[in-house]
């Protein structure tokens, strides 16, 4: 008999894996999004179930937040999105498929090898304990990869108004 | 909570990776590319979540790691959508097949 918790699991994972394949096997590009969407949000509820509360929270505001409405946003600039996308030719997906799954089948037999074992320790995780870490310059602290990461978003976002600008066409004054 | 063991969530992530990879091989336009990426990143940051919280519970390296991922994440999705908008522009298509300039 299982508890509740392993149902849940069960329920999320099976949520989250069918929403991915419908991501990649649908051929409405909306759809497809939409189904990413679910997704991602499947994800978040499994960081709740794991007890991870600020990934959980940092997942859906930055996935399901951001970059799954600037996903839609680009769209709706580039597509008709009632249109269905052009079949893929069969042996381009016969052989992918026969990739992932040989793919697949290794890792798990790597993972069922290796039997992982649980410690019994309680994780604590609480978001105080995350920023003393995320700005501590000593031994384990993370203040270098927090300010590499904060010059990279900064480099990003002058990057995409530059690429996405509109080249302003050089009018001869003459 | 810990009579599930970390294999099956590692089965679970390890599917979502490898449904990306399909996605990635099968798909030639480039949003739905992204979007096949997207689903891999997210299967590794289920992994640094796990791994941290049942064989390391003592450090937070792969908290921090799964923050690092998803912001990167979100500086990539941008910068491809920037050069995406850009190639729609120049091309009136997103398709990988028809951005083949650089080939001929």
């Amino acid at each position: 008999m299982m508890s509740l918790g392993a149902i849940f699991f069960y329920i999320i994972s099976a949520f989250i894996l069918l929403m991915g394949i419908l991501a990649v096997t649908t051929r409405k590009i909306f759809r497809s999004a939409i189904y990413l969407l679910g997704s991602l949000i499947g994800i978040a509820g499994l960081y709740f179930w794991l007890e991870v509360e600020f990934i959980a929270a940092v997942q859906i505001v930055v996935y399901v937040g951001g970059i799954v409405v600037l996903i839609i946003f680009s769209i709706f600039l580039t597509q008709q999105s009632g249109k269905e996308m052009p079949r893929t030719n069969l042996s381009r997906n016969i052989f992918s498929l026969l990739a992932v799954i040989a793919g697949f089948l290794l890792s798990c037999s790597l993972i069922h090898q290796y039997g992982f074992e649980a410690g019994s320790q309680p994780f604590d995780n609480a978001v105080s304990r995350i920023g003393l870490y995320m700005l501590n310059t000593g031994k384990d602290g993370f203040a270098l990869p927090f300010e590499a990461v904060s010059i990279l978003l900064l480099a990003a976002l002058i990057g995409c108004i530059v690429i996405a600008m509109k080249s302003v066409p050089t009018k001869s004054t003459k | 909570m810990t009579e599930i063991p970390i294999s099956h969530m590692l089965f679970v992530s390890t599917a979502l990776f490898f449904i990306g990879m399909y996605g990635f091989f099968t798909r030639r336009n480039m949003i739905t590319m992204l979007m096949a990426i997207e689903l891999m990143l997210n299967s590794v940051n289920i992994n640094f979540v796990i791994f941290n919280k049942y064989l390391y519970p003592e450090k937070m390296d792969g908290i921090f790691f799964t923050i690092f991922v998803i912001t990167i994440a979100a500086a990539e999705a941008a910068v491809a959508i920037a050069i995406i908008i850009n190639l729609y522009r120049s091309h009136q298509s997103i398709d990988v097949e028809e951005a083949d300039n650089l080939k001929n």
